[in-house]
């Protein structure tokens, strides 16, 4: 990385967490909520999809996803491993977070890698996306509480860093803002969650 | 001169954490000195210095520790305590649990015992030009007025003694990354509001977005819960990261004025 470039590196590692990736989880997670109204109503859904032509869903999907998850999570990465956690020392609100924030960080690259391996890959090799392939994944109880731990670390890491979004872009200066944004994101934190828990456990 | 001790036969337990040289291996000591009314940590460390004598009666070479003004002004006292990174000038005995742990603020070089090396501190002032330039080849006359309020503000943030514990505090200051820490960031804040000061404004910007700047910060709040002054330095920081923002549009985007 070229000198003096980290500052802005930074910046957009802050703004892609949100946009488009924040994004696509809230898409992600709603589309997956239809399953909690069975399974005609979820493959319904994700049948939308393949009414998109091919070649532009390729694209959007490096464009929005690929490109901006890679590069939030392998310089999310570099960032978690130059901490160093003092919660021992400092046990406030803000520092839990600070070091919750990372491990979830560090804990969504090995997530996120396996799930797309188990079923964007295996679309790619052949498989059909559809309920059933789901059914099938969380059958296993340690794969269904793998998913379960990968959600709530994806919700937690988002809703956080909606309010360190806030932070760093210098729109919430003052304490006060600041502590209502930590209500505010956690309040989403639980509705987001709901919404993704109840999703995954419409597939057992 | 002989002052007259008031001896209660109570004694003040500490464990210090020693270290002979700069990359010598730790060893953990004993002291046990007698209690006197009103004692701070220093002058217990004083007592050890007098007697070097661990509590189970062996003889040490005397602790090291840096200390100055002794009234929680100067910053170069700093050192853990039970912990916490504090002013040993101004942590009294009293208020502690025993036996009282001493240790170095590691984040920084250890020079010996608990005596530290505090220059990237000093050094993140020069970087960031924590200064008011008044200096040129002709006289520059009296600079703006700063209004009353906004002085009283200010005030707050130049309290700032460059003691070292809200770098001791923070996560992300450590060898592992190049983050210049809390406290040159707030005297950034500081300095450009000063109306004088504001006529550099944008070289400290330009300063704290380089490597090692105020983006590596990564909230988790530690340096305001742990700065012995109260100087808000979240709201500083968050406050740059405004600034530094505008700074950002403004240099790719903006006309050719420097500062405003």
């Amino acid at each position: 990385m070229s000198k003096n470039r980290e500052f802005y590196w930074r910046r957009l590692h802050s703004l892609l967490g949100i946009i488009p990736v924040g994004l696509f989880l809230v898409f992600h997670l709603s589309l997956n909520f239809t399953a909690t109204a069975g399974e005609e109503s979820y493959n319904n859904a994700t049948g939308m999809m393949e009414l998109v032509p091919h070649w532009l869903l390729l694209i959007v999907e490096w464009v929005v996803i690929y490109i901006p998850i890679l590069f939030h999570g392998l310089y999310g990465i570099f960032i978690a491993f130059t901490a160093t956690h003092n919660v021992k020392r400092f046990g406030t609100f803000r520092n839990w977070m600070f070091a919750i924030q990372r491990f979830t960080g560090v804990f969504l690259v090995i997530f996120i890698a396996w799930h797309i391996f188990q079923t964007r890959i295996q679309k790619a090799l052949g498989a059909e996306v559809e309920f059933s392939m789901m059914e099938e994944i969380v059958a296993n109880p340690w794969m269904l509480a793998f998913y379960i731990v990968g959600i709530l670390s994806a919700t937690f890491h988002l809703s956080n860093g909606i309010w360190s979004f806030l932070v760093s872009w210098g729109i919430t200066q003052s304490s006060k803002s600041q502590k209502i944004a930590s209500y505010v994101t956690m309040v989403f934190f639980v509705l987001l969650s709901i919404v993704g828990v109840a999703a995954i456990l419409a597939f057992v | 001169m002989t002052t007259a001790v008031e001896t209660t036969g109570r004694t003040v337990k500490l464990e210090i954490q020693r270290q002979d040289n700069a990359n010598g291996s730790t060893r953990w000591e004993k002291f046990e000195v007698p209690y006197r009314p009103g004692m701070n940590v220093i002058s217990a460390l004083m007592f050890i210095q007098q007697n070097p004598v661990t509590a189970e009666g062996q003889k040490t070479s005397p602790v090291t520790w840096d200390m100055n003004c002794l009234e929680e002004v100067c910053g170069a006292c700093s050192m853990v305590i039970n912990g916490r990174p504090r002013q040993s000038c101004s942590t009294l005995i009293d208020q502690l649990e025993q036996p009282i742990r001493l240790e170095p603020m590691r984040t920084f070089p250890v020079v010996r015992d608990l005596q530290v090396d505090r220059s990237r501190m000093f050094n993140a002032l020069k970087k960031v030009k924590a200064w008011v330039p008044i200096d040129g080849s002709y006289d520059l006359g009296e600079g703006p007025r700063l209004p009353e309020r906004k002085r009283q503000w200010a005030y707050e943030l130049s309290k700032c003694m460059t003691c070292g514990v809200c770098m001791e505090a923070c996560p992300n200051v450590s060898e592992k990354s190049s983050f210049i820490g809390p406290a040159p960031l707030s005297q950034v804040r500081l300095f450009n509001t000063h109306p004088t000061g504001a006529m550099n404004k944008d070289e400290r910007l330009e300063a704290i977005m380089g490597d090692g700047g105020l983006a590596n910060c990564g909230n988790s709040q530690n340096c305001v819960a742990a700065c012995p002054k109260g100087i808000p330095l979240t709201t500083s920081i968050a406050s740059l990261n405004r600034s530094t923002t505008v700074q950002m549009f403004r240099n790719f985007f903006g006309s050719d004025h420097m500062v405003d």
